[in-house]
């Protein structure tokens, strides 16, 4: 059982275990994996918790209904099982800056949590928008030969790699 | 008194299972080292390419499994119809937010179980707003651009008319080439 407490696995290990699990998640759950739809409905849920019900009728909160279920249970098992891994290897730290950030642009708390705010903020506005995140759409759609899939994934990685470079070399 | 305790079984039977899916994919993702920004933004600096190795070889592996129980009779598709103006201007507004927050909704989660502050205080938290926004601005957006060059629920397969296999096969051979020489380039 020693292959639990490393650090790194081979990333081809790692994604014929995703696309493994992609098969039980179809056989037993009948769902693809998939996670920014949770992220809506807690939104949604934060929301209802101040101002009502009256947020539950919104049409995008009606279309997705407002209730924890499988997906939403998924996200919080992958923090579980993250924590899980990092923990058996010794890999958990707590940890405000990345540090390929900071070697850019300086170790500024500050800094980087606005503009990882500002960052979340385009993810969330945008996997709503495309119907799917990463998982959803790059995994789960791709694999099922899905043409909306196909499409938002390669435009995830072409807004990414721009900006990407946008960031690390114009401004820096 | 069956009935009733059959009931809640039923409902919480599917949340076991998602959250046993979650740690699963968890578990992979942090090693992986798909949970870190440095890997993340590594990937669309192309300067680390682990993250695209995981997406591919998941992608390889996960479709020709579907496609082979699907022809069995054992699972259904479960895809997602699109647009123009959906996936093209979405994926671009979600591959800037990719880049600036360096994780993405799935492997945040992960981020903030292996102790990543700035993806649970910052983005957590963006992540949150974004959502929120685009469900309040829903009822205009989706009269007007996401219906924009709309297609429907549709596969290669059935825009093509072929066999499933026909696709899968070339797609499936296509992949493992590019997976080949990104190895035989040393990425």
């Amino acid at each position: 059982m020693e292959f639990l407490t490393e650090v790194r696995w081979s990333p081809y290990a790692v994604g014929i275990g995703i696309g493994i699990l992609s098969w039980l998640s179809f056989l037993i759950s009948r769902k693809p994996i998939a996670c920014s739809t949770s992220f809506a409905k807690t939104s949604g849920m934060i929301e209802k918790l101040f101002l009502g019900g009256k947020v539950a009728r919104k049409p995008y909160y009606q279309k997705i209904g407002l209730a924890v279920d499988w997906q939403w249970m998924l996200v919080v098992g992958i923090i579980a099982g993250s924590l899980i891994s990092a923990l058996l290897s010794g890999d958990f730290r707590w940890q405000w800056v990345p540090s390929l950030w900071a070697a850019a642009f300086g170790d500024n708390v500050l800094l980087r949590v606005i503009v990882a705010l500002v960052g979340g903020v385009f993810i969330g506005f945008g996997a709503r928008w495309a119907g799917g995140c990463t998982s959803g759409h790059g995994i789960s759609g791709t694999l099922q030969l899905a043409v909306s899939s196909w499409i938002s994934a390669i435009c995830f990685f072409i807004g990414g790699i721009v900006a990407a470079h946008m960031i690390f070399t114009l401004i820096n | 008194m069956q009935t009733s305790k059959s009931i809640p079984g039923k409902n919480i039977s599917p949340l076991l299972w998602g959250l046993a899916f979650g740690i699963a994919f968890g578990f992979l993702l942090q090693k992986g080292g798909a949970t870190k920004y440095d890997v993340i933004v590594g990937q669309l600096l192309l300067t680390d390419f682990t993250v695209l190795k995981i997406m591919l070889s998941a992608v390889l592996v996960g479709m020709i499994g579907i496609h082979a129980m699907k022809t069995l009779g054992w699972v259904e598709l479960d895809t997602k119809s699109g647009s123009a103006g959906m996936n093209i201007i979405g994926g671009l507004i979600f591959g800037v937010g990719f880049a600036v927050l360096g994780y993405c909704p799935g492997t945040i989660a992960g981020a903030i179980g292996n102790g990543a502050l700035d993806a649970l205080v910052g983005g957590l938290a963006g992540i949150l707003i974004g959502s929120g926004l685009f469900a309040t601005l829903y009822p205009r957006l989706s009269k007007g651009i996401l219906k924009k060059g709309d297609f429907g629920n549709l596969t290669f397969p059935r825009l093509f008319k072929v066999n499933d296999w026909v696709i899968v096969i070339p797609a499936a051979m296509l992949i493992f080439i590019l997976l080949y020489c990104l190895e035989r380039a040393g990425l």
